[in-house]
């Protein structure tokens, strides 16, 4: 239990700075008897660093369900094509039916980003079973030519700026109350990950040894699809694409406690809510009080940890 | 009592098995044995329906295995297949206990862990509970995936090539163990690849030839050079030890 604590040991105090950190000033002491700074608290600081918390802990879920799904550590919904399909949904809906609700929207990209992640499913199902790396790379380029489309339809349209937000720099800044709140449907899909954690153990055992257990692979398979590709949408409807988190997070994870997710997806989730809430709050004091996106944050910081993960010598028992 | 009734398999254009009709019989050790490509694997992952049936019935103890739900079929019968390619990162006990997930659906009771703990024992195991899969030698990650088909408790247990990888030691042991199991009541299906551990061991034998069943009976009736000798299209000499048979195929 103790890299919970560790996490929860860190996550609080984070939490904490984020609720105080902004253009704004807040004082522990003005905040009950200022009526504004009470009204930045609940409408802004409040909404932005729950936000930040449902996003990383939703988005380092959907990794490691993406993972056992294929049963290949190298890949997150951001790299197969999940989040390309999602952002295509979006931006047909947007071209279609502008005016439509919010929710509209998110069924919309959740329900494309099943058709995109389920092509991809189809994809390396046909790749030879030893070649595990042919895994990343078909994902990478499903969502290479997935972006293609949506940046040409993008241009033609005069969107590209909208597209870049949802798919290369999620930011927070624009978060507040009456904003954010369908990530808390993200993380209700990301519990129901946790109330079939076993489920997706076996089924990284192989589709053999799932069967022999009385389990249909097919039907885990869906729930993982449903789980993966409904997190990634409405991450990109609220906030837009966090790049790395879903990969580094499940990695480092795996790396100290294995993968039985009953025990480590807690541990996971609480991971991926440090590591965005503490690129957040770097983005937000990197200059001062403008901000840097927390995508952008992320871009550099997950490459330097993936890197240090692929050259670092594997833990043993 | 397994019944396989007229059932034939073809992967693409090629015809695996052809038309096959066999009863294994219960409380019983039976050994499959056959040369490579016999179809001893196909007709196992057949049996366990790990592999969706094209013609033919199958049933184990009456439940037919396409109508029965898969559930069931995992109380009824626990099969460890050849493939046991690693996808994670998990710990030998950890492995163990999933073989007992037909039982509680992910709330285990002190009877699941006190099966878990007598499978790791039964493949000496215990020291190693805490390591991870992918730290272990071939042979000790093979006894591993035994002990999790072990744990899942059920009156069947189908085992291909479960010998593959492991010390001629471990070998016996694990041959004894399912003698044991065998006088527990449960019955076993066997697919081995050294005859002299069917001969030995099982109750019997049945074996197969380009995916038909080429002789079936007690060791005694099968071992012999003419039986084994046409199977394996090769001259054999078999002489026998404390009233079994044992082939002399390195010779």
């Amino acid at each position: 239990m103790r890299p919970t604590l560790i996490l929860i040991g860190l996550l609080m105090p984070l939490t904490a700075a984020s609720l105080l950190i902004g253009a704004a000033g807040i004082g522990m002491t003005g905040l009950f008897s200022d009526p504004h700074m009470a009204l930045i608290m609940t409408v802004s600081r409040l909404p932005r660093t729950l936000a930040v918390i449902l996003t990383g802990a939703a988005l380092a879920v959907a990794g490691v369900v993406m993972q056992q799904m294929v049963r290949n550590r190298f890949v997150e919904p951001g790299t197969t094509g999940t989040a390309e399909s999602a952002a295509l949904g979006l931006l047909a809906v947007t071209l279609i039916a502008p005016e439509a609700p919010i929710w509209i929207k998110m069924v919309v990209a959740s329900l494309a980003a099943m058709a995109g992640t389920a092509l991809f499913l189809q994809l390396i199902r046909r790749l030879p079973p030893r070649e595990f790396l042919l895994v990343p790379v078909v994902g990478l380029i499903l969502s290479g030519v997935l972006g293609a489309v949506v940046t040409f339809i993008g241009w033609q349209t005069d969107l590209l700026q909208l597209i870049s937000i949802w798919l290369m720099t999620g930011e927070f800044s624009g978060v507040i109350a009456g904003r954010y709140e369908l990530l808390w449907l993200a993380a209700g899909a990301a519990a129901l990950a946790w109330f079939a954690a076993d489920q997706f153990s076996i089924l990284s055992l192989g589709r053999e040894t799932t069967t022999g257990l009385g389990l249909n692979p097919d039907a885990v398979m869906r729930l993982g699809l449903v789980v993966v590709s409904v997190v990634t949408a409405l991450v990109i409807v609220t906030v837009g694409m966090i790049p790395f988190v879903g990969l580094v997070v499940p990695n480092i994870v795996a790396r100290r406690m294995g993968d039985n997710l009953r025990r480590t997806l807690p541990v996971t989730a609480a991971g991926g809510a440090t590591l965005v809430l503490a690129c957040d709050i770097l983005g937000r004091l990197v200059r001062f009080p403008y901000e840097v996106p927390v995508g952008t944050i992320l871009g550099v910081v997950g490459s330097a940890i993936f890197l240090w993960l692929l050259y670092r010598e594997p833990s043993g028992g | 009592m397994i019944c396989v009734e007229g059932v034939s398999h073809s992967i693409g254009k090629t015809e695996i098995l052809h038309d096959i009709s066999v009863e294994i019989p219960k409380g019983k050790v039976t050994a499959l044995v056959g040369p490579n490509g016999a179809g001893k694997s196909t007709l196992l992952s057949l049996i366990g329906r790990l592999m969706p049936l094209q013609s033919g019935r199958i049933s184990v103890d009456g439940a037919d295995t396409v109508q029965t739900p898969s559930r069931d079929l995992a109380r009824l019968m626990a099969i460890l297949s050849q493939t046991n390619t690693l996808g994670s990162r998990l710990r030998v006990r950890e492995l163990v206990a999933f073989g007992r997930w037909p039982h509680h659906q992910g709330r285990p009771t002190a009877e699941d862990v006190q099966q878990v703990n007598d499978a790791l024992v039964a493949l000496d195991l215990i020291a190693l509970g805490d390591r991870f899969l992918e730290a272990l030698s071939g042979g000790q990650r093979q006894r591993a995936f035994i002990a999790m088909a072990l744990a899942q408790g059920a009156d069947w247990l189908l085992l291909d090539e479960p010998l593959a990888a492991l010390d001629m030691a471990f070998a016996r042991r694990i041959m004894a163990q399912l003698v044991t199991l065998r006088a527990a009541g449960r019955s076993v299906v066997v697919v081995v690849h050294d005859i002299n551990h069917a001969a030995v061991w099982a109750d019997h034998i049945v074996a197969m030839k380009a995916g038909r069943i080429a002789a079936e009976g007690p060791p005694q009736a099968v071992c012999t050079s003419k039986v084994l000798g046409d199977i394996y299209g090769m001259d054999l000499r078999v002489t026998e030890i404390d009233g079994k048979p044992l082939v002399l195929h390195h010779l």
